[in-house]
């Protein structure tokens, strides 16, 4: 909450009003902060109106004519529609509370930061067009009209939220700011203002099946690849199949996995584990059409969202699935969890998630027929299906960041510390503010993983990075696990600027390199290649 | 009484004086938050600024922990580099104390200015603000650096995958 002052305090109030306001502030666009603007190809492919040529820095930014008309009739639409977005306009008393709970704000101190004053930049606009207070009285009442600028100064903190919602746990009211910058990231789609790295993605998945734009026999091959990699290492091949029909599970993740490192290794994690419990009973299919689980549509609009999500559902019911099980990723788990039902459901023709090897009923489930897999492998190693050597982690001392859409968006925080913990024998939490609930974003989600703002994204990540360096200090941590693509392509890049003596792992790698395969030859090094302790010599 | 027992009696208050400077360096709405919130993990930034302040003034005043200067700049200019100033005013703080000790004895009277001492003083300052200009050009070829490895990471695996690139040690050929 805000402090309130104390009288001593009160007695030194200095009357002077500031220089200027924020209205007065006028928005300066700094080269690092922003991304660039969406090619144009990118947007035509998937029908996003208005695509025009321009670039954040010029003055000009080629607007149709009708952009005013086209901004307040999207505001309209959207606050007939969304109940919680009028709401969200109405019902903030700007006591502060969200203020500094923002990573942007408390890396960057840019007060337009704060998520109340980001959202302000939006209600303000609202208050004039749509409030008779805000047109009786303009800026008494927090009013103000539409401009140029306004969009841009509009744009410019739009994508510098990475809709993480930490800032919703904090507000009195339940408002979600998130919801808000989802709001006026539809509108400047509307314009063709969107950005390269989110619009990139976008085409790729609705044309190729996948962010990157991997055709199918590219992630064959990757896959392929991880497999000769881990026969080096564990002596055993896997044996993976693609879009197999009859299959009981279909498997998807974020593409990222295919061929980013170190999301390489949780994939080959994943691989290793199927063939694992393939002797067990397990029947999983890998599909490329339902290729990417991440779902960038999600940070363009409702519908695109809508259109990316869908394949899931229909690549289970061309293959006949009986359900699907996701892998580590972020705001795929956000989108599955909240959204996918409504977007795309009923999945009546799945059946409720059980497990092949334990009998579990995954009724948490049971609408959306998707389970999340640290919570299948939790309820493996609760059931002793897995027989681990949580030594070969021994190179390890580990912390785990919450990664913000499982951990905020899904409640999703004790399953990845049990597998953790079956897996590892040296893991040391960061400070309570920090994690669970209250976990910081990594500053690169909702699409702002980009190269040219990078200044923004080492800013965003200073908060996470910090508590990462306190335990790197205090217990020796080398390693942060997470369960999210975007942060295992962030994360590297954030710690080699604040700290780095640490690396990153997404969980199946460790659960992959701890697991004791029947027949298996021994073990000199992880799925790295870096020697396993005790074995540096061999 | 001289600078030097002045500089060490008005400790507190200079190092007072000088972080509400820093501060000052932030947007008004944001000085607030900065200077009240004491949680190192709520509120890094505020807090580099209270600890590493003292440390370096403590140098400045009379020469002590000078192994510790390096680190103690490295934590404020590496947050400094990545936000909203230009290359001076990343820096440009450290010369704030020249100004606050000058105003702080003038206030006081009848402080002397032994020329040694405040040669030593003002050279010591000298040497922080070129240390911190070579740790902020640092994190900014940092930067840049991460710039580009983040794009050969990116196409690294496919282009492996492709044979058109080779990782590890090149093995010899023969033909």
């Amino acid at each position: 909450m805000a402090d309130t002052p104390k009288p001593e305090e009160l007695t030194k109030i200095d009357h002077t009003a500031p220089l200027k306001g924020w209205m007065d502030t006028p928005v300066e666009l700094k080269p690092g902060i922003y991304c660039h603007a969406a090619s144009p190809k990118d947007l035509e492919a998937v029908d996003t109106p208005n695509v025009h040529e321009w670039r954040p820095g010029d003055e000009d930014w080629n607007l149709p004519d009708n952009w005013k008309n086209v901004v307040e009739d999207g505001f309209k639409l959207r606050l007939d529609r969304f109940r919680s977005f009028k709401l969200f306009m109405d019902i903030c008393v700007r006591c502060g509370a969200c203020a500094d709970k923002c990573h942007f704000f408390i890396g960057s101190g840019d007060p337009k930061n704060m998520p109340v004053l980001r959202a302000e930049l939006f209600r303000s606009v609202y208050r004039k067009k749509f409030t008779t207070g805000g047109k009786l009285f303009g800026r008494l009442a927090g009013a103000r009209d539409l401009t140029e600028d306004v969009l841009k100064e509009w744009w410019y903190y739009l994508y510098q939220c990475t809709e993480c919602r930490r800032c919703s746990l904090f507000c009195p009211y339940g408002i979600d700011t998130a919801e808000i910058t989802i709001m006026g990231r539809e509108l400047t789609n509307d314009l063709g203002l969107n950005i390269g790295w989110v619009a990139g993605p976008v085409a790729n998945c609705y044309l190729k099946s996948n962010h990157i734009g991997l055709l199918p026999n590219v992630i064959k091959d990757n896959i392929e690849f991880f497999v000769d990699d881990i026969e080096d290492i564990t002596g055993i091949r896997m044996d993976p199949d693609f879009n197999r029909k009859g299959a009981e599970i279909l498997f998807v993740t974020p593409s990222g996995d295919y061929f980013a490192d170190p999301g390489t290794y949780t994939c080959m994690g994943y691989l290793m584990l199927f063939h694992y419990l393939k002797a067990q009973g397990l029947d999983i299919t890998w599909s490329t059409y339902a290729a990417e689980g991440g779902n960038f549509g999600f940070f363009t609009s409702h519908e695109m969202a809508k259109r990316l999500n869908a394949k899931i559902y229909a690549e289970a019911k061309r293959l006949g699935v009986k359900w699907i099980l996701g892998g580590e990723c972020g705001h795929m788990w956000r989108v599955v969890h909240q959204y996918m039902d409504t977007f795309n459901g009923p999945a009546d023709f799945l059946e409720e998630p059980v497990s092949p090897i334990t009998g579990t009923k995954f009724e948490n489930a049971k609408s959306t027929k998707m389970v999340h897999i640290v919570e299948f492998t939790a309820d493996l190693i609760k059931n002793n299906k897995l027989k681990l050597d949580p030594s070969r982690n021994d190179n390890v001392i580990l912390t785990y960041h919450d990664s913000c859409n499982p951990a905020r968006g899904m409640g999703f925080l004790e399953e990845p510390r049990y597998v953790i913990k079956n897996v590892c024998n040296n893991f040391y939490e960061m400070p309570s503010n920090t994690i669970r609930e209250q976990t910081f974003c990594c500053g690169s989600g909702a699409g702002l993983n980009a190269g040219e703002n990078m200044e923004l994204r080492m800013r965003g990540g200073l908060p996470r990075a910090n508590a990462v360096r306190y335990v790197h200090e205090k217990y020796g941590v080398n390693m942060m696990a997470c369960i999210c693509a975007i942060d295992r392509a962030a994360f590297p890049t954030l710690m080699e600027y604040w700290v780095p003596e640490v690396d990153i792992t997404g969980i199946h790698e460790l659960v992959a390199n701890a697991l004791v395969f029947e027949g298996e030859k021994k073990r000199t090094t992880d799925l790295r290649g870096e020697p396993l302790p005790g074995m540096e010599d061999e | 009484m001289d600078l030097k027992d002045f500089l060490q009696e008005k400790r507190s208050g200079i190092i007072k004086q000088w972080r509400k400077a820093v501060i000052e360096t932030y947007p008004s709405e944001t000085q607030n938050f900065l200077r009240k919130e004491k949680d190192q993990f709520a509120n890094p930034v505020g807090l580099i600024i209270e600890n590493e302040i003292e440390k370096l003034y403590d140098f400045i005043v009379d020469g002590t922990g000078e192994d510790q200067i390096p680190l103690s700049l490295d934590k404020m200019i590496r947050v400094r580099a990545v936000q909203d100033f230009t290359p001076s005013d990343a820096v440009g703080f450290l010369f704030k104390l020249k100004d606050i000790i000058k105003i702080q004895s003038k206030k006081a009277g009848n402080i002397t200015w032994p020329i040694e001492y405040v040669d030593g003083v003002f050279e010591r300052i000298d040497k922080v603000v070129l240390l911190a200009f070579d740790i902020y050009m640092g994190c900014r070829q940092k930067i840049n650096d991460l710039r580009v490895s983040e794009i050969k990471n990116e196409v690294g695996r496919v282009l492996e995958k492709a044979r058109l690139i080779q990782r590890g040690p090149v093995q010899k050929q023969t033909f």
